[in-house]
């Protein structure tokens, strides 16, 4: 392809115009809003002086070394993530998969026997070993499964694929020698079954890091911490919000256990969660907000009950949080832009445009979301990138996974509109910076969830114990 | 509530315990263990105890270099728990745990078991939570413990004072919010809200979390349907409209408390809003006014052309002009009304969604692939 100088929006002159309108009534929000946009100003000039030609670049290789490192070693600065290592886990494999950086056969391996450690004896995963289970480092671990256990399975099966091809153009050669080789052909069928059987049994990988998780301990889990009004507290004794809801509907359709009554009066409640603003709070009440909205939504739409919501509400206030100089997102109404809600935010338009469409709307757009998809690639690349690798909220702050996991997802988001039959790519700067799509309700690779999908569904769904059926309301006694 | 702690079976070890551990507490405010360096490894007071490393496996994944304090505390932690050991020994254990890492939600459900199993005061577990919460303010964890001792002692006294001196720091701490709505809910403590709530928007009218405050103490006593309230509360917004035109918060407020009974049927209201475009004009204005124009379409019956036509009209402009960062949305706005009513008139824009409008979708570098 070309390499034509593409005019960045945040170079365009009307970009300043954009800038924060305090009316000459300063507050703490105006000051702080205005603070952040001086930097991003600083930013971009900066980059316009260094780069003659603007082609905003991923820095790819750093960013691959700092994952590379973190699912290793983490330094001491992570103790306070020492609740949340599934996450860790989690954060860095999708990263590694949105930059299509494959992992080395012996890490997924090890991650998969970690994950073992951090499951719990009575079902779900907890954030260390020894520790109690929780739903969201649960969400996180079987994410974190999907994602490597069909890569591993695959590129076994790849290098297996290569070897009888050679052995198939072996035979093809001998074909017209037929008489003679009878023998050698049949030698080489002998080889190929020996190499089926191999095939086989590394069917049987993808089995044995899906079957890491305990099914029937995990629908217990779930129930365990339902909660007779359709919520889920995130763990035994633990606070009740939105971001249970969507953790507890990831894993349990990804693995094949929703039973009928599991997520009885979920919806409802989720759906008493959206407020005057349009958006969801964490509780029914509270200030709409981008991390709630998505896991609001995202859980909705798994139990196939997105229409419950006022989509065009949640449309109105979704779109109104892009930042019109930044072009970032923020998580709430007159607060600061944010790299993660890059995905937590801009991620919802997917979800909104399938939800439409699938209520018969025809006016949608055919190639983009309803955000400025250019304008948050900038964002991203230009204001979030830490130049020795790893992604950040916003200039001055420091990188951490949990950034780099969503300023990539949005970057990707950003990047690639539609599904499997109708794609469209609007990349911003180099061909390069391309990054593999991602799936918008469980942010993995769409491939890892059909995959896993399609896998537990063989199995069938475990008959939770009758007591767990009738009493999700029996659990508050323990509400300690 | 607190009742029901299973006095040990085991006697005398646990009277042994509890006097030692009452030495070893009283010792500690002045020997501080980090002070000191001195790890629960080397004390006699835990030499009963055999810690218990963690377990990750042979060849660790996201492996944190836990300094020695961590280690150790940690060690012994896992050891108490997997005993159950329900002593003070394990108490002050766990606010040491707590200190390491405060998001350990693990410890803070095991220091609960033990504040009930060993009847600790709740008064001092009060302070306790109190300081931490200080210090850091943004943890799920302090929050919610702090929500179960309020529970337990079901006395919300110092909570509203508690809560605003946290939002004093930062006037949109989520959790604080959540928690002050828990408080005053339970305890129906709704009488000084709405002027605590005016006293933050007089401090930042800008503030998001107090809007919703507002919204939230009015739904849960008064209501909007007096309108009488309804009407105050137009007028309030009205005023900090004209003081600041281009705060977001306070038009989603106009728009949040009128939407129900149609933003169309407030009686001039429109008027007012087309009075204001002329001195005070913002996008938030011009996107109300597509609010208004479309639930008067939606809900008006006749002539609705001309309606239709000031709403695309207006469509045009925020997609084109006054909003672009949100073309994509305003231009999908203005099809789906030109759909929906259906203007028979050639004049009117008429948007396709696949229309190149220009610069934006010249250079950058795109493709489509369709694959069946």
């Amino acid at each position: 392809m070309e390499s034509v100088s593409s005019p960045l929006r945040c170079f365009g002159e009307c970009h300043t115009a954009e800038k924060y309108t305090d009316d000459g009534v300063e507050t703490v929000t105006s000051v702080e809003q205005r603070k952040v946009e001086r930097s991003i100003q600083e930013v971009v000039s900066v980059y316009k002086q260094i780069h003659s030609l603007p082609q905003p670049t991923l820095l790819r290789d750093q960013h691959y070394q700092y994952l590379k490192k973190g699912l290793r070693h983490l330094s001491d600065a992570y103790e306070c993530l020492d609740a949340s290592r599934p996450w860790l886990c989690y954060w860095i494999l999708h990263s590694l998969e949105l930059l299509e950086e494959p992992v080395p056969t012996a890490i997924a391996s090890d991650v998969c026997k970690f994950l073992a450690q951090c499951q719990s004896p009575t079902g779900g995963f907890a954030g260390g070993p020894c520790q109690a289970a929780h739903l969201a480092p649960t969400y996180a671990a079987v994410n974190a499964l999907c994602i490597i256990g069909t890569q591993e399975a695959y590129n076994i099966i790849d290098r297996y694929y290569s070897i009888i091809d050679r052995y198939y153009s072996i035979i093809d050669r001998y074909y017209s020698i037929i008489d003679r080789y009878y023998s050698i052909i049949d030698r080489y069928y002998s080889i190929i079954d020996r190499y089926y059987s191999i095939i086989d049994r590394y069917y049987s990988i993808i089995d044995r890091y899906y079957n890491i998780i305990d099914r029937e301990k995990l629908l217990s889990f779930l129930f365990s911490v339902k909660q007779p009004d359709g919520s889920f507290v995130m763990h035994i004794g633990g606070e009740v919000d939105v971001r249970s809801t969507y953790c507890a509907a990831s894993v349990a359709s990804l693995t094949n256990i929703m039973t009928p009554t599991l997520f009885q009066d979920t919806p409802t409640w989720i759906v008493s969660c959206q407020n005057w603003e349009g958006g969801l709070g964490g509780v029914p009440g509270l200030e709409a907000h981008g991390g709630y909205t998505f896991c609001g939504m995202a859980a909705l739409v798994i139990l196939g009950k997105e229409h419950m919501l006022d989509l065009k509400s949640l449309l109105r206030w979704v779109a109104s949080r892009q930042m019109r100089y930044e072009g970032g997102f923020q998580g709430r109404c007159n607060k600061l832009v944010d790299g993660c809600y890059s995905f937590w935010q801009a991620g919802l338009l997917p979800l909104l445009h399938r939800a439409l469409f699938k209520g018969g709307d025809s006016t949608l757009s055919l190639q983009k979301w309803m955000f400025e998809q250019q304008a948050l690639q900038e964002y991203i690349l230009l204001c979030c990138q830490n130049p020795a690798g790893g992604l950040l909220d916003k200039p001055g702050k420091s990188r951490d996974f949990y950034h780099t996991c969503y300023c990539l997802s949005g970057l990707s988001v950003a990047q690639h509109f539609g599904n499997m039959d109708l794609h469209h790519e609007l990349i911003v700067g180099r061909e390069e910076n391309r990054l593999a799509p991602s799936h918008p309700v469980y942010n993995i690779c769409p491939e890892k969830v059909a995959q896993a999908i399609q896998h537990f569904h063989q199995l069938p769904v475990p008959v939770p114990a009758q007591k767990e059926v009738s009493s999700a309301c029996n659990t508050t006694a323990d509400h300690s | 509530m607190r009742g029901g702690a299973r006095k040990g079976s085991k006697k005398s070890p646990k009277l042994i315990m509890k006097t030692r551990s009452v030495i070893c507490f009283t010792a500690l405010p002045s020997l501080s263990p980090s002070r000191l360096c001195s790890y629960k490894r080397d004390r006699k007071e835990w030499a009963d105890l055999e810690p218990v490393p963690q377990d990750d496996g042979p060849n660790p994944v996201v492996k944190i270099a836990y300094s020695d304090k961590f280690t150790d505390v940690y060690d012994y932690f896992r050891a108490l728990l997997k005993n159950d050991e329900k002593s003070d020994r394990a108490f002050t254990l766990t606010a040491e745990a707590i200190e390491l890492n405060a998001a350990n939600y693990t410890v803070w459900h095991y220091r609960r078991v033990l504040l009930q199993a060993l009847e600790k005061d709740l008064r001092e577990e009060m302070r306790y939570i109190t300081a931490i919460i200080e210090d850091q303010p943004k943890n799920y964890q302090v929050w919610h413990h702090r929500r179960m001792v309020v529970e337990w002692l079901n006395d919300p006294s110092e909570e509203l004072e508690f809560i605003a001196e946290i939002l004093s720091q930062d006037a949109k701490n989520y959790h604080a919010w959540q928690h002050r709505q828990w408080v005053l809910k339970e305890y129906k403590l709704w009488d000084s809200e709405l002027e605590y709530v005016e006293q933050l928007l007089e401090e930042d009218v800008r503030n998001n979390s107090a809007w919703n405050q507002r919204h939230y103490v009015i739904s849960h006593t008064t209501g909007y349907s007096d309108p009488s309230i309804l009407n105050r509360e137009v007028q309030y917004s009205l005023k900090q409209i004209k003081k600041a035109p281009h705060n977001e918060s306070v038009w989603n407020y106009l728009k949040g408390i009128l939407q129900d009974r149609g933003l169309s049927s407030h009686p001039g209201l429109l008027e007012q809003i087309l009075e204001l475009k002329e001195t005070h004009c913002s996008p938030y204005l011009l996107g109300f006014l597509v609010d208004i124009y479309e639930d008067s379409l939606e809900n008006t019956s006749g002539d609705q052309v001309e309606v239709l036509s000031k709403a695309l009209e207006l469509c045009e402009l925020l997609a084109q002009e006054r909003d672009t960062i949100r073309r994509e949305y305003w231009s999908y706005v203005g099809r789906s009304l030109q759909t929906k009513y259906c203007s028979g008139d050639p004049s009117t824009t008429s948007s396709a969604p696949e229309t190149d409008r220009g610069s934006a979708s010249v250079s950058v570098h795109q493709e489509t692939t369709c694959n069946s």
